[in-house]
């Protein structure tokens, strides 16, 4: 009886180391994609990203027909413009928080220009926006972001593998940098 | 003496329990949300800040970035549609329909997310690269050797997951049935060793 007791009481242990480290691991995690792209992207700069390959990809799971451009943001210093040429085929940009959480996405048909323009800020940063900015703002998207570092990743599908330098050209031409307030 | 046996008894079966399923959820995958069509498995609110915990330490584990809800919808086969896993030591005929969308990717990968190398260096198949029937549908044949058509060659690989991406379509959180996504059928052919 006493023993039954101590199971139990282990298998509810158990349980609750079990929700502990789900809910801790995306903090403690060492190899996560930030980590990963942290050595070869420069804060507040568009970085385009090698092709994957077989033998050397940075993350797993990427797409081969994408070109893709990474800008590893820090928002401390001000909010963020970013723009991007739309490819011929299609483009893509997702935010992801600093723990790899994609809070916004969107594609070139719902951005709808031939350059997609977004400006990402905090929301302390976008409460502090004067007024009449952000009516003369109506035409601008603003992304408010919940981290104040995070990932902007931006696809261009190369539908072909001979258009692969074409959406690499696309993605080339994207910048992101922070503006003054 | 017999407080510290049973603590320390205790303390064992909770940290293999405890750490034993959260290895076992985040190998094997589970979620809340799972979309399940066919062979396929999709999990839309991955690309969303609406993200489970499950998936959210799965995704900080491997350090993949999922593709965000905004961009498209992914659906994983890791089993054909007898459950049988896939092996590129066989064949396997990808073949049917897909939900609508501007542009689809289907990818083979290694289980751990590696692309598979080939001879060929191809990798997948983008929805404008693929020769389609006559009535729009589409067959790729998964292979170690060539094969007639659209060949995905396998490498040969002993396990490959397949990885089908739908970009900028009306798939999402709220599909929930075959009839609004058809899914290509996954059909093991021929012989394997």
């Amino acid at each position: 009886m006493r023993w039954l007791l101590w199971t139990l009481a282990g298998i509810l242990l158990g349980g609750i180391v079990h929700l502990a480290t789900i809910l801790v691991l995306p903090r403690t995690a060492s190899q996560d994609a930030y980590t990963r792209l942290s050595p070869i992207t420069p804060v507040n700069a568009m970085t385009p990203l090698p092709r994957p390959t077989p033998g050397k990809a940075l993350l797993p799971y990427m797409d081969p027909a994408f070109a893709v451009a990474v800008c590893r943001y820090d928002l401390a210093n001000g909010p963020m413009r970013l723009t991007a040429p739309v490819s011929q085929a299609y483009t893509s940009v997702t935010f992801y928080t600093r723990l790899g959480v994609a809070y916004y996405g969107i594609n070139d048909r719902a951005a709808g220009r031939r350059t997609i323009e977004l400006y990402l800020m905090t929301t302390p940063q976008h409460d502090a926006m004067p007024e009449e900015a952000d009516v003369t703002a109506a035409d601008r998207l603003i992304i408010e972001s919940p981290t104040t570092t995070g990932l902007i990743v931006l696809r261009a599908l190369s539908p072909e593998p001979g258009l692969m330098p074409m959406a690499q050209a696309s993605v080339n031409g994207a910048r992101c940098a922070t503006q003054a307030q | 003496m017999r407080l510290l046996l049973g603590s320390l008894y205790t303390f064992v079966i909770a940290a293999a329990i405890g750490l034993g399923s959260t290895w076992f959820a985040l190998t094997r995958g589970a979620g809340f949300d799972t979309l399940r069509i066919g062979a396929w498995t999709a999990r839309p609110k991955t690309g969303t800040a609406d993200i489970d915990p499950y998936a959210r330490a799965a995704i900080a584990r491997s350090g993949a970035l999922p593709v965000s809800l905004g961009d498209g919808v992914v659906f994983v086969a890791a089993r054909d549609d007898q459950g049988h896993p896939l092996d590129g030591r066989c064949d396997a005929v990808i073949g049917g329909n897909t939900p609508a969308a501007r542009y689809f990717t289907l990818t083979l990968y290694e289980p751990d997310g590696k692309l598979v190398a080939n001879s060929l260096d191809r990798q997948g198949f983008t929805s404008e690269e693929l020769v389609r029937n006559q009535d729009g549908s589409f067959t790729v044949t998964v292979a170690p050797r060539a094969r007639p058509g659209n060949w995905l060659p396998s490498g040969g690989v002993e396990r490959y997951i397949l990885v089908l991406r739908f970009y900028d379509t009306s798939v999402g959180i709220a599909t929930r049935a075959e009839r609004e996504a058809p899914m290509p059928a996954i059909k093991s052919a021929g012989a394997c060793p």
